[in-house]
């Protein structure tokens, strides 16, 4: 295990997704602020699905992600800036502009057995001299081995970490350990492991821990949990047991707590937690973003979003499909009698 | 009639599925298949079907263009390597089918223009891409009943139909995808998704086309437009289907498609290899047909 845990807060980039990409520049340059004051050593910050996000599939948000990351680099002192690139989506143009406006880390996400579509962005990231991940995403749905052979690929392209990423926050703590432990024995030495997870079935924090246990150095989390689905670990809490297991993090535990009640909880639209539609996508193991989007389809279709949700588990839907969900609460609603079939 | 004669440049999943396509047709006779690795499946089953084959890329052929009777070569390489092989075989009359996103030759996407470059004689046109393939005509359908602000696709494609070459330089697709929805779908901004999906059994290609109409779209005509288009690209991909919509929110038309390939090479989830090859077919045997008749001459590029 190692003395030195990083922990990447997630609020002002997965965050996003549980405020309908609507966090002003404003907002975001408040949280960074007490952020940096409470010595977070990074903070992700971009449209929810990263650069290039801004679109009819994954909505506008309030501001560029250029206008998010310059206002942000401006306002903090030590906390360094990170974004989020999911190849096929965001382009290296758009990384290159981030780097511009002062983003200096990346996550170079794919899907959990597509690092292979992800060469040029790793590469192109560590000639920039940015702090590089790679990150799987859905990890859930990839076995040990196999994760294993893609974390070799996003290291043999550059990437300087690798990521287990649990985006349907289905993994238990037993899963974690196992790949993590793997990925350790496997990777480089140098190369460091990540955890992100997701809160959906409350194992946020004990998986994050057994990550820890595991080998992993960096740790993604949330102030409050702000995050999608019923959130990402929430990183005060993860802090706190830290602190209890000994393992220091250089953060401002009582700052950390003020931030989640005074700023990040008053700016939730809606309670991020565990109801029954997002304990859905733990269980059924779905993507944690599609959460809102399929309860939007449940209310316009006359559906319920759990159906939703476990139809696209099913059909094996995955990150970046938010699409499908309109096109799969049609075909239900049809198949219900509740939509005319198309002409 | 006399058919033209082919070659067919790059022997992966494309290249492939492209020789059964060309071999079935009325126009086009594929006389050589040319790869790079003498291992690669599709020379072997090219070898299998008749034709020439080398494993010596564009140079192993260029001495046979002439006693060969070549005419027509479609190149299904990378972005990389086009231009070269492009320069090469234009340098001996033969006109390309650009099917990798260099897209140095105008962008073609038949049922919207595919008459416009046979008319101008193009010695090299460019394929886009299958996502381009499969989702343009929507776009062009709109754009034909009214002013479209913004187009937005996003395509998603089995993990199993995805070849090195698209995976190691995804950013290209991206780009020529994009700008091909403003050139040849008439949308002012333009702009691609692509989701690789490893699901097993393998989905089947889906698209989703979003488009913002300027000012309240007009459903009935937006509707009939669609339809008729769908029938046009049906012509040449059976397997091309709506599954819902067009559906109406605003001025936002939203449009899924499905894409079911006729199982040539890779089962027919992979409608993405057929939209692509199909409409290089259709696009060969546009020009096939008119330098049959005599309508155009191929003439030799001088190399600039």
């Amino acid at each position: 295990m190692s003395e030195n845990i990083i922990l990447h807060d997630m609020c002002l980039r997965d965050g996003m997704h549980a405020k309908k990409e609507q966090i002003s520049v404003e907002q975001m340059v408040k949280v960074a602020k007490a952020m940096d004051d409470a010595g977070v050593p990074y903070i992700q910050v971009t449209h929810g699905a990263g650069l290039g996000g801004n679109s009819l599939q994954h909505g506008f948000a309030l501001a560029s992600n250029e206008e998010y990351i310059s206002a942000v680099a401006e306002a903090v002192k030590q906390t360094i800036i990170s974004v989020l690139l999911i190849p096929g989506l965001g382009t290296m143009k758009e990384l290159k502009s981030a780097y511009d406006n002062g983003a200096r880390s990346v996550h170079v996400a794919t899907h959990c057995t597509e690092a292979d579509t992800s060469p040029q962005h790793i590469a192109f990231a560590r000639e920039l001299g940015m702090d590089t991940s790679g990150f799987l995403m859905m990890s859930h749905l990839n076995t040990p081995q196999g994760l294993t052979e893609q974390a070799l690929l996003m290291e043999s392209y550059g990437a300087n970490t690798v990521y287990i990423t649990d985006s349907a926050g289905f993994m238990l703590p037993e899963d974690v350990t196992e790949v993590i432990s793997r990925l350790r024995a496997e990777l480089k030495p140098e190369t460091e492991i990540g955890f992100h997870g997701h809160h959906n079935m409350a194992l946020g924090v004990s998986n994050s821990v057994a990550a820890i246990k595991a080998g992993a150095t960096r740790i993604d989390a949330s102030v409050a949990g702000l995050g999608a689905g019923a959130g990402n670990t929430p990183l005060e809490v993860l802090a706190a047991v830290l602190e209890r297991m000994g393992i220091p993090t250089g953060l401002d535990l009582f700052r950390l707590m003020d931030i989640a009640e005074e700023i990040i909880t008053p700016m939730m639209d809606h309670m991020v937690r565990i109801d029954r539609d997002s304990l859905t996508l733990g269980y059924a193991g779905v993507y944690s973003t599609f959460l809102l989007h399929a309860k939007k389809a449940a209310e316009k279709y006359g559906l319920s979003a759990r159906d939703i949700l476990v139809e696209l588990g099913r059909k094996k839907m995955i990150g970046g499909q938010e699409d499908m969900i309109q096109d799969t609460a049609m075909t239900l609603a049809k198949e219900k009698g509740l939509l005319k079939e198309a002409v | 009639m006399k058919k033209i004669k082919c070659a067919l440049i790059g022997s992966g999943n494309i290249g492939t599925d492209l020789m059964y396509k060309v071999l079935r047709s009325e126009w086009l006779e594929p006389v050589w298949m040319v790869g790079i690795d003498p291992e690669s499946e599709g020379l072997a089953r090219a070898k299998k079907m008749g034709l020439k084959t080398t494993a010596e890329g564009v140079d192993g052929l260029l001495p046979h263009v002439e006693e060969d009777g070549i005419q027509i070569a479609f190149d299904a390489t990378s972005a990389y390597v086009h231009a070269e092989n492009s320069r090469k075989l234009n340098a001996k009359g033969v006109m390309m089918i650009d099917l990798t996103p260099a897209a140095i030759g105008p962008l073609c996407v038949p049922p919207v223009n595919l008459k416009e470059h046979a008319d101008k004689q193009e010695m090299n046109v460019n394929m886009i891409s299958c996502a381009g393939q499969a989702t343009i005509p929507i776009v062009n359908a709109v754009a034909q009943v009214q002013g479209v602000e913004y187009a937005e696709i996003i395509a998603s494609l089995s993990s199993k139909s995805i070849g090195a070459g698209t995976r190691a330089n995804l950013d290209e697709f991206t780009y020529t995808t994009s700008n091909a929805i403003e050139k040849v779908g008439g949308a002012k901004k333009g702009k691609a998704l692509a989701i690789i999906n490893p699901a097993d059994p393998p989905i089947i290609m889906r698209n989703t086309i979003y488009c913002l109409t300027e000012g309240e779209p007009d459903e009935v005509a937006i509707r009939d437009s669609v339809l008729k288009m769908i029938e046009q690209v049906q012509k040449y991909v059976p397997g091309y289907k709506l599954v819902n919509g067009p559906t109406f929110d605003g001025n936002k038309v939203a449009v899924f498609m499905e894409v079911a390939g006729l199982g040539d090479y890779l089962p027919k989830y992979a409608g993405n290899l057929d939209i692509m090859t199909a409409a290089a077919t259709r696009t060969a045997e546009m020009f096939a047909e008119e330098i049959a008749n005599g309508t155009i001459t191929l003439t030799p590029v001088e190399a600039a």
